[in-house]
C-alpha cells in the first residue's frame, strides 16, 4: 500500500525495518569522524561545530567531546553549537507551521571560522542549503564543511558531504531513522540505532 | 491558526508555541544582520482606521524583519473619508495583493467580521477592535512577564507559562483592549490578575470576570504583585465624567513616586512595571517610575517587535 493511499498518514505503520547502525557502530563511526574532522583541519584551531536540530545538535555534541578527548585545550561548549535553519527553509508555505529551534553560536562567531555543520541524514540537500543561507546571515567562516552520519542519495541539489559515517543506498520510498538516546527511546529505554523502515 | 483575532479563543498551547517562536524571532534583533527570509514575496497590509504609533511600526517592522512586503492604510487621507466601506478597502487591498491584513477599527468586531465573511481570503491580525480586543498588546506583554518570571525562577521560558505569577492590572479597564485581551491571556497561562480601577471605570459584567477587583491601588500593592501593569487614560473615548479630577485619580489610581518607594521599602525588588503606551506622565504613572529600573516599557516595545514577527509568520506559513 502506498503511504499516501493509507488511512492515518501521520503514523504508517512499516512493513519491513532494518538495522543499518547500531549503537556501537554510531559509536566507532563518530569516532572516525571526529579524527577526520581534526585531520582536515590540521588540528583543532578556529574550528566550529554546528549541529542542525533536531539530531544534528547531539551528534555535534558527541563529536566534540571526542575532539576535547584528542585535544585538551579544546572545550566542547567553546567548540559546538546548534543552527536552526527552519526561517531559511524553501518549503514553508507547505505542510504544518514549523516552530524554529534556539540557534546557539559559541562566543568567538563564526567569522574566519572553520565551521563544520553536523546533521544526521544527507538526502535532498534541502537543508544543507538553508543552513549555508543561515550561516551568511551570521557571519563569514573561512571554510564551511559538511558531516553526516547517514547519506542516503537522492539528492536535489549540488552538495556533497566531506564527512561520511556511512553511504546508504535507499529507494525512496524508504525512510531512514536516526534514534539517539539525547532524544529517542523504545519502550523507555534511551536507544542509538540508525534503521531503514520501508513503506513499499 | 488561520486570524488571530482575541486572545479569548486562544489556548495555552497555542499560545506558549507564539511565545517560543517569538523567542527566537527576538535573537534576529540581536544579530548583524537582522532580517531573516522567511516571508519573502509575501505582502502584509496595515489597515489603520484609528491613530496608532508603535503598533503600526511595529507590525511594520515585524514584516520587514521577515523580507515580507509592507503596504500602509491611514484611513486618515484615503478614501474612507469619501464614503468607501470597510468591505471595499480591504478587498481593494487584497486585489493589490496582500495576503495578510492587520487591522485596526474603532468598532469592536471589525477585525472578526472581516475573517468571518467572504470579503477577503486573506489572514487577519486583530491589532485593536474598539473597546473589545488588543491580543499582540497582550502577547507582548505576557512574553515580557514571562521572561521576567523565568528569570525570577531561573529557568529557560521556552515551553513554560506565567503559572503562579500575580500580575496587577490598573486603570481605565471600562475603555481598554488592552486589560481585556490580557485578562484571557494572563489566566490561560496560569496568572492570577487583580484589576484595580475606579468603580466608574470598570465595565458592568467585570464581577463576572476571572480575576479579582480591587478598588484600593496600595492595598493590591501591598499583597506583593510580581508586576504592575498601569493602563493609558483614554481621554479620547471618555464622554462623561468618570473622575473628579485628574489630581485625584493620580493620587489614588496612579503610580506615583511615593507608591514606588513603598515597592523599595517593602524589599519587592522583582515586581515589575509595565504600560502599554502611550503613558501620560504625571497622570496614570510618574515620571520616577516610568523611568525607574522597575519599568519594562521600551522592553515590551522591541518583545512586541519578536511577538508580531512569530504572529505572522504562524499565519503565514505552512498550508492554509
Amino acid at each position: 500500500m502506498n503511504p499516501a493511499d493509507s488511512p492515518d498518514r501521520s503514523t504508517p505503520v512499516p512493513t519491513t525495518s532494518r538495522t543499518v547502525l547500531t549503537g556501537s557502530d554510531i559509536e566507532r563511526v563518530l569516532t572516525r569522524i571526529a579524527h577526520e574532522i581534526i585531520e582536515a583541519n590540521k588540528g583543532t584551531e578556529d574550528l566550529v561545530l554546528l549541529g542542525i536540530p533536531t539530531r544534528g545538535y547531539p551528534l555535534a555534541q558527541r563529536l566534540g567531546q571526542r575532539i576535547a578527548a584528542a585535544d585538551p585545550d579544546v572545550k566542547v561548549d567553546e567548540l559546538v553549537g546548534q543552527l536552526d535553519v527552519t526561517m531559511y527553509r524553501d518549503d514553508l508555505r507547505h505542510g504544518t507551521s514549523r516552530t524554529p529551534a534556539p540557534t546557539r553560536i559559541p562566543g568567538g562567531g563564526l567569522d574566519d571560522k572553520v565551521v563544520v555543520l553536523v546533521d544526521d541524514v544527507l538526502y535532498s540537500g534541502r537543508t544543507i542549503r538553508a543552513a549555508l543561507d543561515a550561516l551568511a546571515d551570521i557571519g563569514r567562516p573561512k571554510t564551511v564543511r559538511l558531516a553526516v552520519l547517514v547519506d542516503r542519495g537522492h539528492r536535489e541539489l549540488p552538495i556533497r558531504a566531506d564527512h561520511v559515517g556511512k553511504n546508504l543506498p535507499t529507494a525512496t520510498s524508504e525512510k531512514v531513522k536516526v534514534r539517539l538516546a539525547e532524544l529517542d527511546a523504545l519502550d523507555g529505554e534511551p536507544v542509538n540505532e540508525v534503521v531503514i523502515e520501508d513503506h513499499a | 491558526m488561520k486570524h488571530l483575532l482575541s486572545t479569548y479563543d486562544l489556548g495555552r498551547e497555542d499560545a506558549v508555541r507564539i511565545l517560543d517562536v517569538a523567542e527566537e524571532m527576538a535573537t534576529v534583533g540581536t544579530r548583524e544582520i537582522k532580517k531573516l527570509p522567511a516571508l519573502r514575496g509575501r505582502t502584509v497590509a496595515t489597515l489603520f482606521f484609528e491613530d496608532s504609533t508603535r503598533t503600526r511600526i511595529s507590525f511594520e517592522a515585524a514584516a520587514k524583519r521577515l523580507s515580507a512586503d509592507v503596504i500602509n492604510f491611514a484611513a486618515k487621507g484615503s478614501s474612507v473619508s469619501k464614503g468607501e466601506s470597510l468591505k471595499d478597502t480591504a478587498q481593494t487591498l487584497e486585489a493589490i495583493g496582500a495576503e495578510a491584513v492587520v487591522i485596526r477599527h474603532g468598532a469592536s468586531g471589525a477585525a472578526a467580521r472581516l475573517a468571518e465573511t467572504d470579503w477577503i481570503s486573506s489572514a487577519v491580525v486583530n491589532a485593536g477592535d474598539g473597546t473589545h480586543e488588543h491580543p499582540t498588546q497582550a502577547l507582548l506583554d505576557a512574553f515580557t512577564l514571562r521572561q521576567h518570571w523565568a528569570r525570577v525562577k531561573g529557568v529557560d521560558p521556552l515551553g513554560t507559562g506565567l503559572d503562579g505569577m500575580s500580575v496587577v492590572i490598573v486603570g481605565d479597564v471600562l475603555h481598554s483592549r488592552v486589560a481585556r485581551s490580557n485578562l484571557w491571556l494572563l489566566k490561560t497561562l496560569g496568572a492570577d490578575v487583580t484589576f484595580v480601577a475606579p468603580p466608574t471605570l470598570l465595565p458592568i459584567g467585570a464581577d463576572a470576570w476571572p480575576c479579582t477587583i480591587n478598588y484600593d491601588l496600595d492595598d493590591a500593592l501591598a499583597a506583593g504583585p510580581d508586576a504592575v501593569m498601569m493602563l493609558r487614560v483614554q481621554a479620547e473615548r471618555m464622554n462623561a465624567a468618570y473622575f473628579p479630577s485628574t489630581a485625584e485619580y493620580s493620587r489614588r489610581w496612579g503610580f506615583d513616586d511615593a507608591r514606588l518607594a513603598m515597592l523599595d521599602a517593602r524589599g519587592l525588588d522583582d515586581t515589575i512595571i509595565l504600560h502599554p503606551g502611550p503613558m501620560n506622565r504625571g497622570l496614570e504613572i510618574s515620571a520616577g517610575a516610568a523611568d525607574s529600573p522597575r519599568a519594562v516599557v521600551l522592553q515590551q516595545v522591541s518583545n512586541g517587535v519578536a511577538v508580531r514577527m512569530a504572529v505572522l509568520y504562524l499565519l503565514l506559513s505552512g498550508d492554509h
